[in-house]
C-alpha cells in the first residue's frame, strides 16, 4: 500500500518538476534535468522492487547492487584487469590503429580505394561478433583471442571513417598546399590529417563501445574464470543478479568513461572545429 | 558499371587468393599429421582443402557446407541452415519492428516536447555507451523466469540495441528543415500538425533510410547474441556456440555467412523500400 502511494507520488511528481526544470534556460536546468530523470528513474526501480516484493532473481534494487560492488570490489578490479586491461586496451589500439594505417595506404590509390571501400562498407554492416568462437579456436582462450575479435571489430569502421575523412579535404585547400610547393607527406600530416580528425575520432568513439562488446561477447565462447563476459555469464547462471547487476554497472562506467575521455581529448584536439566553436 | 565493378572484383580476387594460401599455411600441420607416411608435399597441399574440421576452411568448403545444410534438409529440420537463419531472421525482424516504432515516437517527441529532449536526450546517448549486449544473457534468463521464452526476448534485446539510430536518425531529420522553409510554412499560417506532415516528416526520410541500414544490422547481431546462453536451441547464434564446443569449424563459418547473407539481404530490402519511396516523390528523397 505505501509502495503504492509511494510509486503515484513519483509518477505525478516526477514529470512536473522535469517539466519545471527543462524551462529553465540556464547552465543548471541544462545539466540538473537528465541528473534528476536518472535519480528518479533509480528511485523508481527501488520503490517498485522493495515496496511490490520483486524477487531479487528477478530485478535486485539498486540498493542491493549497491551492496554487492561494495562486496566485490577485488573480483571486480580482477575482472577489469582481463577484460579492459588486457583484452579491450591492445585490441582497440590494434584495430584503429592498423584501420587509420590501412586507411592512409589506401589513399595512395585510387584504384585500390575504389576496391576496398565498398567491401569495407559491407563487412561493417556484418555481425561481426561472429568471428569469436573462430578467434577463441585460433588464440586459444585467453585474452589474446578476445583482443583478436576487438581488433577485427575495430579496425573496419576506423577504415571506413578515416578515408572518408581523407578525402573531406576541399579543392581550394589542396591547391593552396600545391601552391606552397609541399610535398604529398607535407600535405598529408599538415592538411589532410588534422582535417580527417573529425571523421577518426568518430570512429574511435564509436568502437570504444564496439571493443568492449567484442571482448565481452568473446568471453561466452570459452575464457580462464576471470572477466566480466565470464562473471555475467556464470552469475546469471547461479541467479546472482546482484553480482551480474554490479558487473553491467562497471561495464556501463568503463564504457561512459571511454567515451567521456576520448569526447574531451577530441575537444582539445579539433578545438578549431566548427561544432566547438561558439 | 565496369568501372566501378573491376576494382571491387580485383579485390575480392586478391582476398581469395589470400584467403586460400591462409587456409594452406594453418591447416599444413593437421594434413600432415593425418597424412599416410609416404604422402607427398602436394598431397599434403591438397589435403590441406579436404579436412573435416579445419583450422581455416577454404572458401569452397564453406559454400559446400552451406549448399548441403541449406539444400540437403527439408527446411523445417533442425540440421537445416535455413530453419536457423529463419529463427534468427524473425527474432530480428520482430526487434526491428519494436525498434522502428519506438525510435520513431521517441524522436517526434523528443523534437516537440521539451521536457523529453533534455531528460531523456542524454540517457539515450549515453545508454549507448553501455555494451548492451552484455546484459543480453541476463535478460534472456530472467524473461525466462517469467515465463517469457522463445522469440519475443531475443527480439526486445534485438530492438534495444538498433533503436539508438533510428531514434537520432529521426531527430536530426525532423530537425533538418531550416529556418526558411519553416518561416514559409509560417507565412501559408500552417498548423503545427500540417508543418509536421508536410514539412518535417517528409525531410526525415532522408535520415531515416541510412539509419535503418545500421540498425537492421545491430538487430541481427543482437538476435545472434541473444541466442547463445538460453543453452540454444536454434537460430545461427546456436549453430556458432554449438559449432565452437564440438570444434565444427566449418558449420561456424557456414553461421556466420548466413549471418552475412541475412545483413545483405535486409540491406538491399531497405534500399528496395527507399528506392520505392524515391519512386512515389518523382525522384527526391
Amino acid at each position: 500500500m505505501n509502495a503504492g502511494v509511494a510509486l503515484l507520488l513519483l509518477a505525478i511528481g516526477g514529470p512536473v518538476l522535469l517539466a519545471l526544470l527543462a524551462r529553465s534556460d540556464g547552465r543548471a536546468g541544462r545539466v540538473a534535468t537528465p541528473l534528476v530523470f536518472g535519480a528518479l528513474v533509480l528511485l523508481a526501480w527501488q520503490v517498485v522492487c522493495a515496496g511490490f516484493g520483486v524477487p531479487k532473481i528477478l530485478l535486485p534494487t539498486p540498493s542491493e547492487v549497491a551492496l554487492a560492488i561494495a562486496h566485490h570490489v577485488p573480483m571486480l578490479a580482477a575482472d577489469f584487469m582481463q577484460t579492459v586491461v588486457r583484452s579491450v586496451l591492445p585490441g582497440w589500439l590494434i584495430g584503429c590503429g592498423s584501420g587509420l594505417l590501412a586507411a592512409i595506404l589506401l589513399d595512395r590509390s585510387e584504384f585500390l580505394r575504389r576496391g576496398v571501400l565498398p567491401l569495407g562498407s559491407l563487412v561493417s554492416a556484418m555481425p561481426i561478433v561472429g568471428v569469436a568462437p573462430i578467434m577463441v579456436m585460433w588464440f586459444g582462450f585467453d585474452w589474446q583471442s578476445k583482443a583478436a575479435v576487438v581488433v577485427v571489430m575495430t579496425f573496419f569502421p576506423m577504415l571506413v571513417n578515416a578515408t572518408a575523412g581523407l578525402a573531406s579535404t576541399g579543392a581550394m585547400e589542396r591547391d593552396l598546399m600545391r601552391s606552397y610547393a609541399a610535398r604529398d607527406w607535407q600535405t598529408l600530416f599538415k592538411l589532410r590529417l588534422p582535417n580527417a580528425l573529425p571523421f577518426i575520432f568518430n570512429a574511435l568513439k564509436l568502437n570504444s563501445t564496439l571493443a568492449l562488446i567484442g571482448a565481452i561477447v568473446a568471453e561466452f565462447f570459452g575464457t580462464p574464470i576471470v572477466g566480466m563476459g565470464f562473471r555475467i555469464s556464470t552469475e546469471v547462471a547461479r541467479m546472482n543478479l546482484d553480482v551480474v547487476w554490479a558487473e553491467i554497472t562497471l561495464a556501463a562506467v568503463v564504457g561512459s568513461a571511454s567515451f567521456a575521455v576520448l569526447a574531451l581529448i577530441e575537444r582539445t584536439v579539433t578545438f578549431w572545429h566548427p561544432s566547438f566553436r561558439t | 558499371m565496369i568501372r566501378r565493378a573491376a576494382p571491387v572484383a580485383v579485390v575480392m580476387l586478391a582476398v581469395l587468393v589470400v584467403w586460400y594460401a591462409a587456409s594452406v599455411w594453418l591447416n599444413y600441420d593437421t594434413a600432415a599429421n593425418l597424412a599416410d607416411e609416404g604422402a607427398t608435399r602436394w598431397q599434403i597441399v591438397g589435403d590441406t582443402m579436404r579436412l573435416d574440421r579445419p583450422l581455416l576452411p577454404a572458401p569452397h568448403q564453406i559454400v559446400a557446407e552451406m549448399i548441403t545444410s541449406i539444400f540437403g534438409y527439408p527446411p523445417d529440420n533442425p540440421r537445416s541452415l535455413l530453419y536457423h537463419a529463419a529463427v534468427t531472421a524473425y527474432a530480428a525482424g520482430v526487434g526491428f519492428a519494436i525498434a522502428l516504432a519506438l525510435g520513431v515516437v521517441l524522436a517526434v517527441g523528443i523534437v516537440h516536447v521539451r521536457t523529453l529532449e533534455r531528460s531523456l536526450m542524454l540517457w539515450i546517448i549515453a545508454s549507448q555507451t553501455v555494451p548492451v549486449l552484455a546484459i543480453a544473457p541476463m535478460v534472456v534468463v530472467v524473461l525466462g523466469n517469467i515465463g517469457l521464452r522463445g522469440m519475443l526476448p531475443k527480439a526486445l534485446i534485438a530492438g534495444w540495441l538498433s533503436f539508438f539510430p533510428i531514434t537520432t536518425g529521426m531527430v536530426t531529420g525532423l530537425r533538418a528543415p531550416d529556418p526558411m522553409q519553416r518561416d514559409l510554412m509560417r507565412t501559408y499560417s500552417a498548423s503545427g500538425r500540417q508543418v509536421f506532415a508536410m514539412l518535417r516528416w517528409p525531410a526525415s526520410m532522408a535520415f531515416l533510410f541510412p539509419s535503418l541500414k545500421v540498425a537492421a544490422a545491430l538487430a541481427l547481431v543482437g538476435a545472434i547474441v541473444a541466442e547463445l546462453p538460453t543453452g540454444a536451441q536454434a537460430g545461427l547464434g546456436a549453430r556458432l556456440l554449438t559449432g565452437s564446443y564440438y570444434g565444427q569449424t566449418l558449420q561456424i563459418w557456414a553461421a556466420l555467412f548466413a549471418a552475412a547473407l541475412l545483413a545483405l539481404l535486409a540491406i538491399a530490402m531497405i534500399d528496395l523500400a527507399q528506392s520505392g519511396l524515391v519512386r512515389r516523390r518523382g525522384g527526391r528523397l
